[in-house]
């Protein structure tokens, strides 16, 4: 349906964006433009012509992309940052002309933090908006329920955020870590002898899909590198678990002697309950440190940072990184949120996902950019090996399996809430979607393979 | 290269006056301070980039263990590339750590000790031996010696190390059993000496002592958190014990009254703020109790008032609309305060008291303690010393004959829930020091309090004190073996299959009521 669209000359404006997708692209258009213009009315009629034809008429109408966070609902602490700061991206490509002479337009939609809501409102996306792309979600459990709908209507999703690995969709593009590009680096920093060479390893997450895979594959990791399994505890808590007393107990038992660190993926209102009960058993991160995956600058606006700080993260951007394009990036963000009243307005602060958000939207109109197209074929072959000078150093998307290679920063919580950046990577981290511990024979290619392949 | 030289002078001086006080009052007394050019060689050489001189270096400069060096170090590691600035880490920390054990700080002066400990290297025993002589804190003292042992157990002197052994069993210290445990493997080995055979034998007398006082620390532990997660479900389920158990109401939105006690805490955190002066900031929370207690109060006042009182006695239309009223607060709150909504538990709040090696007690959770059982008192005084209590009983009871008797029964409505809304504003104040504000912070909350409410009987207080009680326990007896998820799905089985044998719950109202 959304293809081939019906070939009705008095289309509506909808079925118009449709069929550009499909015409061939705007130059070769252009060239024959005056013949096609005399011809319409009988063009229309003609099949793919008519196409063109309509195109012309839709020729300096803005390009619909679709952003898809949930505005309201439990994730919408998270989520609103990103919609922001795709509209921001969104409007400063609009103040440069826009991509291929037309404005984007941002259709918004929201999910309400509600997993079949997402599905619904992508295939809205897609089939009523016919939007070009669509950037959004957070958790992989919405990710997993917009995927099919994705695959299915051959659209484009861009997703910024940190998740478990083990996908590698033909749709989506991931602008966030795989977990060999955040846990893993990680864990490896803890073991080294700079990151306190910890021995022993409490693995501890809210009980959902992206902390089980991320612990799965750190400890097939740590067994891998001789960490005997007695020095490994793996728990689990429900969403808004409270009462962290038995755990931090717990974890006091397994760090007597020293040597223990907490791995925590922990997710949302839990962490800070989690903290201030460590805290306040009179633990301290020189005795076990935090190395969280999930706390980032703007989770931290929203807690009481003095029982976190010394306590460490894993991320590929944090606000503080010093480099010339991320001071810009830093200062219109906050003067963006300021300038359209949203909350809280200059105090907002950016961080690893946001960045993503942003990078993305950028790939994205560089791909377009380059294949003068928005079909999703020709962006996506466009977007493969591209580079973009994100705000925390340049960043390239992979050549093959839909990632991003990125740096990866270990930061110390200060005070204030922001990152003091203890180790860097050297140079961008491959991404390895399939993770060498857990999957080492599959891999994910969309050149040379049909996306996930056996490894020979 | 002139700024070089002035400052390389100055490092100079300055070493020369810290040499001179660390000689004049350190643990070795009578040593003067070393030549200059010692230390100055020692400086250079850490950036040498030889391997071997810089190891001297930095063991002579940790023997030596003068914090004065501090700044001069942080400049070379400005400087240095990453292979220094890892030789150089570790010193700077033992130097620091010595610092800190002179800070008048106790809770410094004791992660220095610890911290020097773990470090297990032979030169800090004079320091903490020194610092052990001038200390009184007793948790500090406790830590100090903590430390001395677990470094000599690490020694090479065999009476050392059985000395040590002996003196961690004493000291109770479980940061010694991995250690222990160690001593125990080698003398298990088949060429084990008779000397290791000994230490073996007090290591594992240790060890055993270590265990037991373990298993009591545990024990009392798990008493502590069981009273405490029940305080707060306790303190949770009251106003619901009210609002639901007294007067009838499905009030779905309880919890997000909480909400409101929570925020209304976070305003006055920042008002006091932005309005009085610092010293006066750690106070807020005296003022934010009446603060929370009133706005909830007034919010079940307007919501009774334009919702709840057209719809007694049909408890699913009074569901439906106040979880509609639920999620209109929630977004309300979200549009309204963001998510920049943190509240800072004030310093006299903040940490634990230690009863036990290895065992606090967290002021928080003591203060919901002692908050809840203020809570339930002062409620039983409202319902059955004072004359409002009365007619609040009177028309709960039968509210035909109470009206019949003179008694406003719509005004007794409407003070009733708004005293249980205050209460649960006063539970979403005391929930800060816990928790984090945020919007959605009474769903959380409210399916536990309805569960305290339904498995203590509904309509008697005595209920939900020991349905509280019951339930917190229980969760903190079943969380260590079974996870806290298992755990919870279990409470919830028990609480069910208890239900399914007793429906009216643990306490039953006995004798003739209007509504049995």
């Amino acid at each position: 349906m959304k293809r081939n669209g019906t070939k009705k000359p008095s289309g509506s404006k909808i079925e118009i964006v449709g069929m550009t997708e499909t015409g061939p692209s705007r130059r070769e258009f252009l060239t024959q433009s005056g013949r096609v213009v005399a011809g319409a009315g009988v063009a229309a009629l003609l099949g793919n012509l008519g196409g063109w034809a309509l195109s012309y008429a839709a020729d300096k109408e803005p390009i619909k992309i679709g952003i898809l966070h949930s505005l309201s609902g439990t994730m919408a602490i998270s989520e609103v940052s990103l919609k922001d700061t795709v509209l921001m991206a969104v409007e400063e490509i609009n103040a440069k002309g826009g991509v291929m002479g037309r404005k984007i337009q941002p259709v918004v939609v929201d999910p309400a933090s509600n997993w079949d809501l997402f599905a619904e409102k992508a295939k809205q996306l897609l089939l009523v908006d016919k939007v070009a792309v669509v950037f959004g979600c957070w958790t992989s459990v919405s990710r997993k329920s917009v995927l099919p709908v994705f695959e299915k209507n051959d659209g484009l999703l861009f997703y910024p955020v940190q998740y478990e690995g083990e996908e590698c969709s033909h749709n989506v593009f991931y602008t966030g870590a795989a977990v060999n590009q955040q846990a893993i680096p990680a864990v490896e920093y803890l073991m080294s002898k700079e990151g306190g060479g910890f021995k022993k390893f409490y693995l501890l997450g809210t009980d959902y899909v992206y902390p089980r895979t991320t612990n799965k594959i750190l400890r097939a990791m740590l067994l891998a590198k001789k960490v005997p399994a007695a020095n490994i505890a793996e728990e689990y808590t429900p969403f808004h678990h409270q009462d962290y007393q038995t755990i931090v107990g717990k974890v006091k038992k397994f760090s007597a002697g020293g040597g223990a660190c907490v791995i925590s993926t922990i997710n949302g209102d839990s962490n800070v309950p989690f903290y201030k009960e460590f805290a306040n058993q009179g633990l301290r991160a020189e005795d076990a440190p935090i190395m969280a995956f999930s706390v980032a600058e703007d989770e931290l606006r929203g807690m009481d940072t003095s029982a976190l700080v010394g306590h460490l993260a894993a991320w590929n951007y944090y606000q503080s990184v010093d480099t010339p394009q991320n001071k810009k990036f830093v200062a219109d963000f906050k003067a963006y949120c300021k300038k359209n009243n949203l909350p809280d307005g200059e105090k907002r602060v950016t961080d690893d996902p946001i960045e993503a958000a942003y990078f993305g939207v950028h790939i994205w109109k560089q791909a377009v950019a380059k294949a003068g197209s928005i079909e999703v074929d020709k962006v996506r072959k466009a977007v493969y090996g591209s580079e973009f000078l994100a705000p925390g150093g340049k960043i390239k998307m992979d050549e093959a399996n839909h990632h991003t290679n990125k740096p990866v920063l270990i930061g110390e919580i200060l005070k204030d809430g922001q990152f003091k950046i203890v180790s860097r990577s050297k140079g961008l981290v491959k991404p390895e979607p399939w993770s060498e511990y857990t999957s080492p024979d599959k891999g994910c290619d969309w050149i040379k393979h049909q996306g996930t392949y056996q490894k020979k | 290269m002139k700024s070089v030289l002035s400052m390389v002078l100055l490092g100079a001086v300055s070493l020369w006056g810290a040499g001179q006080a660390v000689g004049a009052e350190g643990p070795r007394g009578t040593t003067a301070a070393p030549p200059l050019s010692f230390i100055d060689k020692a400086l250079t050489d850490l950036s040498s980039g030889d391997q071997a001189k810089q190891d001297a270096a930095v063991l002579l400069l940790s023997e030596q263990g003068d914090p004065g060096l501090l700044p001069k170090l942080e400049e070379i590691r400005d400087n240095a590339d990453r292979s220094v600035r890892l030789a150089i880490k570790p010193l700077m920390d033992l130097l620091k750590n010595r610092a800190n054990l002179a800070s008048s700080d106790a809770d410094r002066r004791r992660s220095a000790a610890a911290d020097l400990g773990s470090s297990g290297k032979p030169v800090v025993i004079p320091w903490l031996e020194a610092a052990l002589a001038g200390e009184s804190n007793r948790w500090v003292r406790y830590t100090i010696e903590e430390s001395l042992a677990l470094i000599r157990l690490a020694s090479d002197n065999p009476d050392d190390k059985i000395n040590a052994a002996a003196k961690l069993g004493e000291l109770r210290s479980p940061n010694a059993v991995p250690a222990l445990k160690e001593l125990l493997l080698q003398a298990g080995a088949t060429d084990a000496t008779d000397q290791q055979k000994a230490l073996a034998n007090t290591a594992r007398i240790a060890i055993e002592q270590i265990d037991i006082q373990a298993s009591w620390a545990n024990a009392f532990e798990t008493i502590f958190r069981g009273i405490s997660l029940s305080s707060i479900l306790l303190i949770m389920s009251l106003g619901l014990a009210i609002v639901f158990g007294l007067m009838g109401v499905i009030n779905m939105a309880h919890g997000e009254l909480m909400m409101i006690g929570a925020y209304a805490t976070f305003v006055t955190q920042e008002c006091f703020k932005a309005y009085l002066p610092a010293g006066l900031f750690d106070y807020y929370f005296f003022m934010s109790m009446p603060v929370s207690f009133c706005a909830a109060a007034l919010c079940g006042l307007i919501l009774e008032a334009t919702v709840i009182r057209f719809l007694y006695g049909r408890p699913l239309e009074t569901m439906l609309a106040t979880w509609g009223v639920s999620l209109v607060l929630i977004q309300a709150a979200r549009v309204y305060f963001g998510d920049l909504t943190s509240v800072v538990a004030p310093s006299w709040l903040s940490g634990g008291a230690q009863v036990m090696v290895g065992v606090y007690l967290p002021y928080n959770r003591l203060f919901i303690i002692v908050l809840s059982i203020l809570c339930v008192a002062g409620i039983y005084f409202l319902l059955f010393r004072t004359g409002v209590g009365l007619r609040v009983r009177a028309v709960m009871q039968n509210r035909d004959m109470s009206s019949c008797l003179g008694i406003p029964t719509r005004k007794v409505d409407a003070y009733t829930f708004a005293f249980g809304s205050g209460l649960a504003g006063l539970a979403g104040c005391a929930l800060t020091l816990i928790g984090n504000v945020e919007p959605g912070l009474g769903q959380n909350y409210i399916v536990d309090s309805f569960m305290v409410v339904v498995t203590g009987g509904v309509g008697k207080l005595m209920g939900t004190i020991v349905a509280s009680l019951g339930i917190g326990g229980l969760n903190k007896l079943l969380e260590p073996s079974f996870g806290a998820v298992y755990g919870k799905v279990l409470i919830l089985v028990l609480v069910i299959l208890f239900l399914q044998r007793r429906p009216s719950g643990l306490f039953t109202i006995k004798g003739r009521h209007a509504d049995a």
